[in-house]
């Protein structure tokens, strides 16, 4: 009996539900397709690197589920308890009728249940052939073959998300039964007269808040961008805080604001009815404001998220070719004696290999070194007189005192100018010439770059023994000796072939080549010569210290972590956004259900039909856009902070395209519970008897 | 004087053919310019019903509805919506304010929905709300307003966009005596000074003597007509009782 009526309840509240109904198989398909990218992943022909990768990927992803599915165990919670309010009234019937409160309650389970399975089953057979399609695009990431289709179903996955969603309804079917308990028939009956009242603010307040929330907001925002060098972390957490107050500040006092703005201007404010959508506005935004500040800030996440992530996957995978001119790097310190960096004495061994080149270990070591071509080696200097300190002159007191945790004290590495060319044909980088008297500055690394162009826009000099050189650029110059996936040559210094340079003040040793093969399968070959165990064995014995890499491994890691970002993003993101976008649906739908009465006295004093619907959407709009709109001024200057943030490793690049697709994305998914909002909403104050 | 309103034979069936329920069973009458009718009845008379066929809410099985020349049950879709706002005021006994709007606003609303040019608007508000005797309540909400006060506001709406035919259905039923009173001065203003043609639904005996003319329905049917004519409002008051009296039943003990 109660199960049919469960049933029946289900037919009766669809619209009701459908938005409810959708958001939830989405959020059970997205986590099915994210947790069973393993199996995805399994069958494709990456290397040794790339599944590590890709285990590090599934780690975190599964990390970033449990975070998911605690927001969508609050929208689910919270959507629940919605859609129950709305039915007070049926359930004051039953209870009139003699049911008890515990039969009530055994219907709610029954629904969620109902729905529970429901939604879990559609989700998960959208899931697994989604997750087809999400293998193509992993494919696609790794940049390899998909030799042929082959349909993947993960029973990890899938039993990992029936437990996750599992859990989540369990808590809803108490929260339901706790809810029902506190209820009083005589509250029940009465749900529906219940009209809210319409809380007045003063609308001078309103627009005295409105223009502080507005000048909060650029305070935060002006120090997040422009004194971004000076901020603390704890600035930096007050001015989040600040931000995400002002954000509720504004929407508190926005429709009062505009309310006050379009009053006085009558021809504007006495059309049509725009009087009316003006005022509904304004009474709903009280209850509104929270779920309007959350929303927005989770909009700003997703942007933020979206667009960095995809610009650094984009970045890192244009990069590369660039960074990595050869195919192989091998450098290790020369002349080593004392102690290393954690006070241990060097061996014996060691300090003997660390007196020979890179090349003669390697020959010692019994490489067959024919597998090289183009070979380079350089070496390069260091003498205790020139540190970072000296080099940086006039500016280091200024400069310590705003970045404090740099090491000032590291000497530099310098290298002559014949030396560096040598490197420089090699990578196809710029040749430089010094005169007599003059120095440049290699680095690249942003943050870095800015420290040291501040000395040399002052021609800071250098003394090298008893030589004074200056400056040849007044600022850094792009180029580096070893390869990375990203610019990071903190700086390196070229002076003149005649330095006063010893063998004794020798540093490093670099060995640069290409493999001696034309095919990526004959170049993996040659890897897995120089990665082969007899060669690791002899040079383990020479207790040799040589840190190597190479263009393939670089690579794989590269798309590896672009892979990853990406793929973390566009999970939360979409978690982000259905959420924010479910709680706006169900909200205005409900409001909509409350403000039929209002729309049938539009209708009574003869309102267009015509004019009715435009009211409604312009409701609809304004609460669906403005959380969009403040939420895109945000992350112009998020991102902006974002883009300074991760220029400290120097992954975002141009953003144009990664915001278009981020656009793109929003617009596809808010858009949708947009309109479905909008037709449900019409749906429901559609005339009936006349 | 012309014909503002010719209600011609018309019927309102409810249900199916097994089971009909007559709602209006033949009923024709007219409405004078500047005339002030009340309909009275039980409930169940119809007398509901045949206000929402006038008013265009509702539809008629057979018969036809002019107002001034127009057939209003011709009428369709968007066209009934615009006849409705341009030639109908409408007084309802629950007031129909929009809560969300203030009183000035819910006036205002009849026009803006006309597309009226602010400034009249403006003007026109302030007119009517200064006949009505609401000027000082005009930025209140509803809530913050008496019945009686709403009721007026609800009038001005009705009237601000001169309509043919003011169509006012148990305007006192949500009232307090004395608010009732006022009110029905105001419809006495309104009809013999700004020349308003009312149609009024009721059941209460006071407020139908405010009338110039009173229809009696009985299931479906017009059952007896009165004039007020010279007579005092005390006179027409009795004769509206005997009416009553004689109709029987449950209007009494709603007096």
């Amino acid at each position: 009996m109660l199960f049919k009526l469960s049933i029946h309840n289900m037919k009766k509240s669809f619209k009701d539900y459908t938005i409810y109904f959708l958001t939830l198989v989405l959020g059970v398909a997205i986590f099915y397709i994210f947790n069973s990218l393993d199996s995805q992943t399994a069958m494709l022909e990456v290397s040794q690197t790339a599944h590590e990768l890709i285990d590090l990927m599934m780690g975190m992803l599964s990390g970033v589920s449990v975070f998911v599915s605690i927001i969508l165990g609050f929208l689910i919670v919270y959507a629940n308890n919605f859609l129950i309010k709305r039915r007070k009234k049926e359930f004051g019937i039953y209870m009139t009728l003699g049911m008890g409160k515990r039969s009530i309650s055994k219907i709610l389970v029954c629904e969620t249940l109902l729905i529970g399975i429901l939604s879990l089953g559609v989700g998960l057979i959208l899931g697994i052939f989604g997750s087809q399609f999400m293998s193509v695009l992993v494919t696609k990431l790794f940049q390899s073959d998909m030799s042929e289709f082959i349909f993947t179903f993960s029973s990890g996955a899938c039993i990992k998300t029936m437990i996750y969603f599992g859990i989540m309804y369990l808590l809803v079917m108490i929260f339901n039964t706790f809810t029902i308990s506190r209820y009083k028939l005589i509250d029940l009956l009465n749900a529906s007269k219940h009209t809210e009242k319409v809380k007045l603010k003063s609308t001078w307040l309103s627009v005295i808040l409105f223009i502080v929330s507005i000048l909060l907001l650029s305070f935060a925002y002006y120090k997040v961008t422009q004194e971004f060098t000076k901020i603390t972390q704890n600035e930096l957490m007050a001015m989040i805080a600040l931000g995400a107050f002002s954000t509720f500040l504004f929407f508190w006092s926005l429709s009062g604001f505009i309310l006050k703005l379009v009053q006085s201007c009558k021809k504007v404010y006495l059309k049509e009815l725009n009087m009316f959508v003006l005022r509904q506005t304004n009474a709903k935004i009280n209850t509104t404001v929270c779920s309007m500040t959350i929303i927005c800030l989770m909009l700003f996440l997703t942007i933020v998220i979206l667009s960095a992530a995809l610009s650094t996957n984009y970045t890192l995978q244009n990069g590369m070719a660039e960074l990595t001119p050869v195919d192989f790097n091998a450098y290790k310190t020369l002349d080593l004696s004392g102690e290393d960096y954690y006070g241990n004495a060097y061996s014996e061994k060691r300090i003997e290999d660390s007196k020979i080149s890179v090349a003669e270990s390697f020959e010692k070591a019994k490489l067959d070194m024919s597998i090289f071509k183009d070979v380079v080696e350089v070496t390069t200097y260091a003498i205790n007189d020139i540190t970072m300190q000296t080099t940086l002159g006039e500016v280091f007191e200024e400069i310590k005192q705003e970045f404090p945790t740099v090491d000032y004290d590291i000497a530099e590495e310098i290298i002559t100018v014949s030396e560096y060319n040598k490197v420089a044909r090699l990578y196809h980088l710029q040749e430089f010439s010094v005169e007599e008297n003059e120095y440049i500055v290699l680095c690249d690394y942003q943050n870095m770059k800015q420290i040291r162009d501040k000395a040399l826009e002052l021609n800071t000099t250098i003394r090298l023994k008893d030589k004074t050189y200056y400056p040849k650029y007044q600022e850094c110059q792009d180029g580096f000796i070893t390869m990375s996936s990203n610019h990071i040559n903190m700086g390196i210094i070229i002076v003149p072939d005649n330095a006063p340079l010893t063998e004794n003040d020798r540093v490093k040793n670099y060995f640069l080549a290409n493999y001696n093969a034309t095919t990526d399968k004959e170049k993996h070959e040659v890897e897995n010569m120089i990665l082969s165990d007899s060669f690791e064995q002899n040079l383990t014995a020479l207790d040799s210290d040589i840190d190597a890499v190479s263009k393939i491994t670089i690579y794989e890691a590269a798309i590896g972590i672009g892979a990853m970002v990406t793929f973390i993003a566009i999970y939360l993101g979409i978690i982000f956004l259905i959420s924010s976008a479910a709680i706006l649906a169900l909200k205005e739908l409900s409001e909509s259900s409350d403000n039929k009465e209002r729309y049938d006295i539009l209708r009574k004093i003869g309102t267009d039909e015509k004019m009715i619907h435009k009211a409604l959407f312009l409701q609809i709009g304004i609460f669906f856009i403005l959380p969009l709109l403040l939420a895109m001024v945000h992350s112009i200057f998020g991102l902006q902070f974002a883009t300074k943030i991760l220029s400290t490793f120097d992954n975002i690049g141009d953003l144009t395209l990664p915001i278009i697709l981020t656009a793109i994305f929003i617009i596809l998914i808010y858009g949708g519970y947009f309109l479905a909002t909008y037709f449900g909403s019409k749906n429901i104050i559609k005339e009936c008897n006349y | 004087m012309s014909e503002v309103l010719r209600v011609k034979n018309i019927e309102k069936y409810y249900g199916n053919k097994s089971n009909l329920t007559k709602a209006i069973d033949n009923i024709s009458f007219s409405v004078q310019e500047g005339e002030f009718v009340g309909i009275m009845g039980a409930s169940g008379s119809g007398k509901t019903t045949l206000l929402n066929c006038i008013s265009t809410i509702d539809k008629v099985t057979a018969g036809n509805i002019m107002i001034q020349d127009q057939d209003i049950t011709k009428l369709k879709g968007n066209h009934l919506n615009k006849f409705r706002s341009q030639e109908l005021g409408f007084i309802f006994q629950d007031f129909n304010l929009l809560d969300t709007l203030t009183a000035y606003e819910n006036i205002a609303l009849a026009l803006t929905i006309q597309k009226k040019n602010a400034k009249e608007i403006d003007e026109r508000v302030k007119e009517m709300a200064r006949k009505l005797g609401i000027v000082d309540i005009l930025s209140k909400y509803p809530y913050q307003i008496s019945g009686g006060q709403k009721q007026r506001v609800a009038s001005a709406r009705a009237m601000i966009t001169e309509p043919k035919l003011v169509l006012a259905d148990e305007p006192t039923g949500a009232l307090d005596s004395k608010s009732a009173r006022q009110l029905l001065e105001n419809f006495e203003y309104l009809n013999k000074e700004l020349k308003a043609t009312i149609l009024m639904v009721t059941h209460d005996a006071f407020t139908a003597s405010y009338a110039d003319r009173i229809l009696f329905i009985k299931d479906g049917k017009i059952f007896n007509e009165i004039i007020k004519g010279e007579d005092s409002r005390k006179i027409f008051f009795e004769k509206i009782i005997e009416v009553v009296t004689l109709l029987g039943g449950e209007l009494n003990d709603v007096i």
